[in-house]
């Protein structure tokens, strides 16, 4: 709220400033229309502003004076020198007041019905001590908000700048790595290059927007659109201090306002209807944004009358968007989902607001074009969810280069599935009636060829090449063979020429890391032009999923980085999500390091806490149906599969063995192994062995407790009572009639024959021994 | 009045563009085609880390194509709503002073020329055609769209 009024004062005073010309120059000629526009529209303003603010002085003052000003554009009334008068006498009143809200001070308390009575047709001019009122409401901002406006031109401007320093230095560091150079020059090079990196991250966030600049704006619009259909709707807005890239909020805007129009109109019933249905009467709809990696995500949820699917279906089937057979083979996501093809709609007759069937379908490629997601979920009678993902920023896209031939492309990294080989064990690709159909494991999926789409050369056998699975956001896959495939940059993409985005291939351009030019692909673009038919494709597949799927099994992989910087994979179907956490969650705590996940702590594995570095870590959460587990890791390489022979490991470890993925080894991590190390003792800790350790021997407390801890055990002291499995003692001390014992001796060697007591840093004796006692347990 | 002309030869005739259009004159040495873009798209170009949209104007006239197989081109850069573009030329010669205002050509000329011409001017050296760069860089394609 205290941005916005900073906002709201920053408006005004600039207006006010400009005002100040303004009304001078209307006072010498009151019928003057283009000065009398600009005062009526600072006192339109104003008035609009006082609405979300709990100002009703200001709200009433400038309310009179819109109204009178009102009148004089109407032709109803004539400007005369009394109203002139009158008018000036509220801006300078509304000018000291907002002087007053800068500085924090309370609103003074005061009457201005003089002032409005002052605009009244006939009313005596007595608006003369106006001038004096003027100088005190400066001089007094002192203590205002040290902020400054700047236009987004010259921001866009230092952002491209930066972004081209960025480019200037990846060009001066091939060059350096070209020429043999001093180390002195070297280092002066890497300074230069983390201020350039810092100063991009400062300047990405310099144009970042809180998201409440799209939200304000909502529900003024829901209250004006329910006002108008007769219905009731309470709007509830969270989120709002997400941060967006400013150009993002633009290009959701439109989208998010046409699925609130649909919510307010088709969501949610009249207060009749609603009533009839043992609803409350009033409508809910729920705006809410949230940050999710370096995605946003905008749900949009009403509690209306939800979407028919079945009639969906129905529609779909009349409009001859899908045929019967297959309409029998949606699922209900996929019935839903229905609502974003193009031509329908379920609203029974059109409406000025929304309903004519040109909508969803609008929203979902404008929402596709930036990179984003629309999701629908939906139950009949209780409300609908939409759910915009979209990118947090457009200038900088990660993305994968390809090339055919001697030309290089880039690829935005979202939109890949997963790269196989056109050769690969479970992959075949074959031809019908000149188009490709490839089957990967078993899916069957369009093929297309980038050669034969740009029309060029290509020196690669069609079995050697790679195919990229592509998922255009929201759409069905494809697959893109290429000829190599190269690395994975972050681009600084720019809008390329409309001649060159005519040609509806391309997303931007952009400039790699040599200097050279390179033009970045819009997935969905290339497969239209591809002649890929993205509606129809998985529900045919599907169809062909039964026969086709009893080719050899492979097994799906995720390929990632360990901490260590090892090239290992881990089975796709262990791993839940991935999660990144800050380091400071990470803790060595009872006998392990273990991560807090939201309220559950879960051990950590793949790392010690010296490799966790010290500002984010990213780990996969690993499930095995019951228990779940962290596992730390530095990046992740690709999606793979494992085709070739596994090497076993000799001794059962995290590592079961190793592979030849994508052409270089990988070690195959063993959950099993994983879930046993670390899980199985959180396991029995459920029902610990209980062991007793003497509380007045410090080594004891502080040595070998954690030892024994880590083992499973819980630890008492002499002083608590009960029963203890194991009892721990230095030598010749008695224990009573304990279950069992084990003894530590401090010398070396022991004292005779018959003495099995334990050296106390015979680490492995005494693990063995704390092994033993556990097994040992019920004898 | 008294505007400056950058004067070109583009298929070998000599004609003006308006100075004040052109940002710079310069050598592309790298050229990365555009596929499946249009003719008169010759591909991009980088000038200074900013991209360039490289026009063959000799394509854009529909005249043939210029030849850029030998490597360096020169070319005059222009913006134009926000994006920069570099024209193919033959050879840039010089900067004149504009001694009248454009005048239509009564004339007839090839359909290239005509539509991107915006009249006649007269220099020191003799009458120029003008030319639009707009209309240069919207090439033969979208003309003909309209």
């Amino acid at each position: 709220m205290d941005d916005l009024i900073a906002d709201f004062v920053a408006e005004c005073r600039d207006m006010l400033e400009a005002l100040g010309g303004e009304i001078v120059a209307w006072e010498a000629q009151p019928d003057d229309r283009a000065r009398l526009d600009n005062i009526f529209r600072f006192v339109h303003t104003v008035k609009g502003n006082c609405g979300f603010f709990d100002f009703p002085r200001l709200e009433a003052l400038s309310h009179a004076a819109e109204d009178a000003l009102a009148d004089v554009r109407a032709g109803r009334r004539q400007a005369d020198g009394t109203l002139v008068s009158a008018v000036l006498a509220i801006i300078d009143r509304i000018g000291e007041m907002i002087a007053s809200i800068e500085a924090g001070e309370e609103m003074p308390a005061g009457d201005d019905s003089a002032l409005i009575d002052a605009l009244a047709p006939g009313a005596e001019g007595h608006a003369a001590p106006v001038a004096a009122a003027v100088g005190d409401g400066h001089g007094r901002a002192a203590s205002a908000p040290r902020t400054i406006r700047l236009s987004v031109e010259l921001l866009d401007r230092v952002m491209s700048t930066v972004s081209d320093m960025v480019l200037a230095r990846n060009e001066l560091a091939r060059r350096l790595r070209e020429s043999s150079t001093e180390v002195s020059v070297d280092s002066a090079f890497e300074r230069l290059s983390a201020i350039i990196a810092e100063m991009r991250d400062a300047i990405t966030r310099t144009r970042m927007q809180r998201i409440e600049n799209l939200f304000v704006a909502l529900p003024r619009m829901v209250r004006d659109l329910s006002a108008e259909l007769g219905k009731q709707v309470l709007v509830d807005i969270e989120g709002g201090d997400v941060e967006l890239d400013r150009e993002m909020i633009e290009m959701i805007r439109d989208p998010l306002t046409h699925i609130i129009r649909n919510a307010v109109d088709h969501g949610i019933e009249t207060p009749a209807d609603r009533l009839k249905a043992g609803k409350r009467e009033i409508g809910l709809l729920c705006v809410s944004a949230r940050q999710s990696g370096n995605q946003i995500l905008i749900d949009i949820q009403d509690d209306g009358r939800g979407i028919d699917g079945a009639k969906l279906v129905e529609k779909a089937i009349s409009n001859g968007v899908i045929e019967k057979a297959d309409a029998a083979q949606l699922t209900p996501r996929e019935k839903l989902a229905l609502i974003f093809e193009a031509g329908l709609s379920t609203a029974k007759e059109v409406t000025a607001i929304s309903g004519r069937g040109v909508g969803m379908d609008v929203v979902r490629s404008n929402v596709e074009r930036i990179g984003g997601i629309v999701e629908v979920d939906s139950t009949p009678g209780q409300g609908t969810r939409m759910t915009l993902r979209v990118p947090l920023t457009l200038t900088i896209i990660p993305a994968l280069t390809v090339s055919i031939g001697s030309h290089h492309f880039a690829i935005p990294r979202s939109a890949i599935e997963e790269i196989v080989r056109a050769n690969g064990e479970s992959v075949t690709l074959e031809h019908l009636g000149g188009a490709g159909v490839a089957t990967i494991r078993g899916r069957r999926v369009p093929e297309v060829s980038l050669a034969e789409i740009l029309g060029l050369e290509t020196d690669v056998a069609e079995s050697d090449r790679r195919l990229i699975v592509l998922r255009p956001a929201g759409g069905d896959v494809y697959a893109l063979s290429v000829d190599r495939i190269h690395d994975h940059e972050e681009l600084v993409v720019k809008p390329a020429a409309p001649a060159v985005m005519a040609t509806g291939l391309y997303a931007g351009t952009t400039l790699a890391d040599d200097g050279s030019p390179i033009l970045l692909f819009d997935p969905a673009g290339l497969a239209q032009v591809g002649g890929v038919k993205l509606e129809m494709q998985e529900r045919a597949a599907r169809i062909a999923e039964g026969p086709a799927s009893s080719g050899p099994k492979t097994i799906p992989v995720l390929l990632f980085r360990g901490l260590d910087g090892a090239r290992r994979a881990l089975r796709l179907a262990v791993v839940d999500r991935i999660e990144e956490v800050p380091v400071s969650t990470v803790r060595t705590a009872a006998g392990q390091l273990r991560v807090q996940l939201g309220e559950a702590i879960l051990p950590l594995a793949g790392g010690d806490s010296a490799e966790l570095g010290d500002e984010k870590i990213r780990l996969f959460r690993l499930n095995d149906g019951v228990h779940e587990i962290g596992y730390a890791f530095k990046e992740v390489i690709d999606f793979a599969t494992i085709e070739h022979d596994v090497i076993h490991a000799e001794k059962p470890g995290e590592i079961s063995g190793v592979s030849l993925i994508n052409g270089e080894p990988a070690e195959l991590v063993d959950a099993h192994w994983l879930f046993a190390t670390y899980v199985g003792a959180a396991a029995q800790a459920a029902e610990p062995l209980v062991c007793r350790i003497p509380g007045d021997d410090p080594w004891m407390q502080n040595m070998l407790r954690p030892i024994v801890e880590a083992a499973g055990y819980r630890v008492i002291g002499d002083e608590d009572g009960g029963d203890a499995d194991l009892v721990i003692a230095a030598q010749g001390d008695n224990v009573g009639e304990a279950a069992r014992a084990i003894f530590i001796r401090s010398e070396l060697e022991p004292a005779g024959k018959k003495d099995e007591s334990i050296y106390r840093y015979d680490r492995a004796g005494l693990l063995m021994a704390l092994k033993s006692a556990g097994s040992g347990r019920g004898k | 009045m008294n505007e400056l002309l950058l004067v070109v030869t583009i298929a070998g005739e000599r004609v003006a563009l308006p100075a004040a259009a052109v940002e710079s004159v310069v050598e592309l040495d790298t050229l990365i085609p555009v596929p499946r873009a249009a003719p008169h798209v010759a591909g991009l170009s980088a000038l200074r880390s900013r991209v360039l949209t490289v026009i063959d104007c000799m394509r854009s006239l529909e005249l043939g194509t210029s030849d850029c197989s030998d490597g360096i081109r020169e070319a005059a850069v222009v913006e134009l709503d926000g994006h920069h573009y570099a024209l193919i030329v033959d050879l840039v010669e010089d900067v004149v002073e504009a001694l009248s205002d454009p005048a239509p050509m009564r004339a007839a000329m090839g359909p290239g020329w005509e539509r991107v011409s915006q009249g006649m001017v007269e220099t020191e050296t003799g009458p120029l055609l003008l030319i639009d760069v707009a209309a240069l860089l919207a090439g033969a394609t979208e003309a003909k769209a309209a």
